[in-house]
């Protein structure tokens, strides 16, 4: 079985490489016999990773320990939906699962434009598998998944593996890869179009149009993703609770980052025509830091507390993304002509200027992030010594942008296209300016103090405001039309435009969420030494340490502190948070327990027994005021997507405003 | 052209400020590499530098005292060990251990030992074995990995 699994992977490779060539032939001599069979490649390729894939997964869910993956990442004891996991525990399954998800995108898009952009098709199709062949080499060459453990000649196995590290062995991260995988594979897709029309100089913006929903998708799987690694650092890790920092969560985020800045931007580009040099390398940069992540987190290039460890995959990462950032640029210069603009910025004070600075600050927040990542790397080469930064230069540079980002997501939607009055300003912002004041009064009417926290949460109020507004302006005049209750007439309009209504939602997302990071100002904690039978306080809370027990099963061997929690004096629980040794590779775990309101999180943290004192335990208190409300708004963010993924029930045709040069005041057309 | 050019001044505003941020960021957290080694070897004149260093953690070293941890950490060629104690309220990663490779932030201090604000640490068996080492707990003894 193993030989076929084996033989899947350099069949797919075969297949793949030929898919590549056989398109790109077909597409440039025209010849519609390859690019048909270059077609057809991609849906074989689909079946032989799938068939590698499966294998793999029979294996790890049979225990079958001839098998070193098997053997190193998998033990009797597990749960089957662990077993299953380990299929992205390591390295070489991670990377068949990149390869498989990318031949299932593959397959996808080819079948969806079967009978679709003729011209395209043949190109997009050289891209996807030019990808996928690089990955089959890493599949077959570099880190083959189908190694036996061999005594001599002959295999052997094992009788019982090593088991899943522990801390994977958490719902959260057993969906967290895949989610992430999701996102980084996804954006291949809008950039193989988006390549493809500029190679054929094909009119219009065809490209955009039709990855939007993939673009959209992937971005919201990558969204799970990020959300999915922080909420599992926040329960299971406890370094740094939910975000670090830490070069690997740095991955995701960049390409994230310029995700976002690409679905801002291609608007600019269906209503005005303009920006066009710049979405394309908007979608490209996209691309290439998702491989980029790909291979930071593999590479061992950075250190960092939760890498892959070192390996010799990185001078093959480096080899091909010189090569196709070398075509892509050269591409891009070839055909600056066809890129040229069709609108010009005609003033400071408009919808286009907004986009503008949207873009501006998320590469700038891109750009910071992934110059503080490299940082060890950029000063040993220039330097000769390696110097790291920590948390405050990210928090120092991202903050403000995040704030200022923020500020632009209130003001964006409700600026006027081309250029804008100081008059039309002032009747749209009145409201929110107002609501914006009166949240800052009361909460320095409450004595909080914190500048950025006291702008944060004045920002999220007005952000807030204007969203709403919206909401009630559309729907009350369709209200007042057609005879409908309010809450129906809501429905109604998100209906007719969902990419605005959509957009508002995950934007009022984003407003919950940074309500959220805001309440990190406020957090407490300590670590105290406590006698068994006696309390301790933090905040509002006492806690009773009542008893320790201890106990195993076959995966693990648990001892666990029992406290009884009391707020302002009233009995409101136990807690219990607890530490694990796992039996297959001896790993200590701590399970925290969280006790989860919407106004704040008590994290209790069972660090030890106290040596000095075998009566005593160690344990950390945490309060976390607002953490709730992160992933609260991730779900409003979840739920915006996929609202702005409905087709509208209007079609709206945006006519592109053609300049022709004259400067003189336009009467406001209506919001 | 009147456009461009405040656009221009906006966005020269907009950048300037943050790179003046990033400046002072890493002006703040700069964080220097050095081995143990390096490190008690380092001038009086750097004492007050923030330093990363990286070692393995000295088996049956660690050691609470109330809410500190002192531990120590060594360099396996040269055999220089260094103090440390931590007492930063991150709790501390399930991955510290005996023999993990731990790497703390901080500043030495003039008695010789390392205050540690953060650590880090990476036992080998985190998702994959360095390449050259052994796996975390030897399979069967004498098996080895054969490719098809």
């Amino acid at each position: 079985m193993e030989t076929l699994g084996a033989f899947s992977l350099l069949l797919a490779l075969c297949l793949a490489a030929y898919a590549f060539l056989a398109s790109s032939i077909g597409g440039w001599k025209d010849k519609p016999f390859l690019v048909e069979s270059a077609r057809r490649s991609v849906y074989g390729v689909f079946l032989l990773l799938t068939a590698a894939s499966a294998i793999l997964v029979y294996a790890l869910m049979t225990s079958d320990f001839r098998f070193a993956y098997v053997a190193e990442r998998s033990n009797r004891a597990m749960p089957a939906v662990y077993k299953f996991a380990a299929w992205w525990g390591g390295q070489e399954g991670s990377l068949l699962l990149w390869s498989w998800m990318l031949s299932l995108y593959s397959a996808i898009v080819v079948w969806t434009n079967r009978a679709k952009h003729r011209n395209l098709m043949p190109w997009v199709v050289a891209v996807l598998m030019f990808t996928q062949t690089f990955f089959c080499v890493l599949n077959v060459f570099v880190e083959p998944p189908f190694q036996m453990l061999a005594v001599g000649r002959g295999v052997t196995s094992v009788a019982d593996g090593n088991g899943l590290n522990p801390l994977l062995q958490y719902w959260l991260m057993a969906i967290h890869p895949p989610a992430l995988y999701l996102g980084f594979v996804g954006f291949v897709v809008p950039f193989a179009f988006a390549f493809a029309s500029l190679l054929k100089r094909e009119p219009g913006e065809a490209w955009i149009a039709t990855t939007r929903r993939w673009s959209l998708v992937t971005w919201g799987f990558l969204s799970i993703g990020i959300m999915l690694g922080q909420g599992w650092a926040y329960a299971v890790l406890g370094w740094g609770g939910y975000w670090g920092w830490d070069p690997v969560e740095n991955a995701s985020l960049l390409p994230w980052i310029t995700g976002t800045a690409f679905l801002h931007s291609v608007m600019m580009q269906e209503k005005k025509g303009m920006m066009k040099v710049w979405n394309m390398v908007l979608i490209s940069a996209t691309y290439f830091l998702c491989i980029f992540g790909t291979f930071l987190t593999r590479s061992g290039i950075v250190s960092s507390v939760h890498a892959f460890a070192q390996s010799s995959l990185g001078s093959w990462f480096v080899g091909f993304l010189a090569i196709s950032i070398s075509i892509t640029v050269f591409l891009i210069l070839r055909r600056l002509d066809y890129l040229k603009s069709e609108a010009h910025l005609e003033s400071v004070l408009s919808r286009e200027s907004s986009f503008l600075f949207n873009n501006l600050l998320l590469l700038a927040s891109c750009f910071a992030v992934l110059w503080g990542t490299l940082f060890p790397v950029i000063t040993e080469a220039l330097m000769g010594e390696k110097i790291t930064v920590g948390a405050p230069f990210f928090n120092k540079v991202n903050i403000p942008i995040g704030l200022a980002l923020l500020l632009l997501t209130g003001v964006g939607p409700l600026i006027a296209w081309r250029r804008s009055s100081w008059e039309s300003l002032k009747r749209a912002f009145r409201w929110p300016v107002l609501v914006m004041g009166l949240t800052m009064a009361a909460l320095l009417a409450f004595g909080v103090r914190h500048f950025y926290a006291l702008i944060s949460l004045g920002l999220c109020a007005f952000v807030a405001a204007t969203v709403v507004m919206e909401f009630y302006k559309g729907a009350r005049s369709i209200a007042a039309r057609s005879q409908m209750n309010f809450l129906r007439a809501m429905v109604e309009l998100t209906h007719r435009n969902t990419r605005r209504y959509g957009g508002y939602l995950v934007h009022m997302g984003i407003v919950l969420m940074f309500i959220g990071y805001t309440g990190s100002a406020f957090n407490k904690d300590t670590t105290e030494e406590v006698k068994i039978g006696s309390h301790f306080r933090i905040g509002a809370y006492e806690l009773h340490v009542k008893e320790v027990t201890d106990g195993s099963n076959p995966n693990y061997s648990w001892q666990r502190a029992v406290i009884a929690v009391h707020r302002h004096g009233e009995y409101v629980g136990d807690l219990k948070p607890e530490r694990r040794v796992y039996a297959a590779s001896q790993q200590p775990t701590s399970e925290v327990a969280i006790r989860r309101r919407l106004n704040e999180d008590l994290y209790l943290n069972f660090a030890s027994m106290s040596q000095s004192d075998p009566e005593a335990a160690i344990i950390q208190a945490y309060v976390f005021p607002l953490v709730s409300w992160i992933w609260i708004g991730f779900y409003v963010l979840l739920f915006g997507t996929i609202v702005c993924l409905i087709p509208s029930k209007v079609k709206y045709a945006y006519p592109k405003t053609q300049v022709v040069g004259v400067y003189e005041r336009q009467p406001e057309p209506a919001q | 052209m009147k456009t461009y050019l405040r656009f221009g001044i906006l966005v020269a505003a907009v950048l300037g400020t943050l790179a003046w941020l990033a400046a002072s960021g890493i002006r703040e957290s700069k964080t220097y590499y050095k081995t143990i080694s390096e490190l008690k070897s380092m001038p009086q004149s750097e004492a007050g530098k923030r330093v990363r260093v990286t070692g393995d953690v000295v088996a049956g070293s660690i050691r609470r005292e109330g809410t500190a941890v002192h531990f120590q950490i060594c360099e396996k060629e040269r055999g220089a060990t260094l103090n440390v104690v931590y007492t930063g309220k991150d709790p501390l990663p399930d991955t510290f251990r005996d023999e993990a490779q731990a790497m703390a932030d901080g500043k030495l201090a003039p008695d010789g030992t390392f205050h540690a604000s953060s650590i880090a640490a990476k036992c080998p068996s985190k998702y994959e074995a360095a390449p050259g080492k052994a796996a975390p707990q030897p399979l069967n003894p004498g098996t080895t990995r054969s490719s098809l």
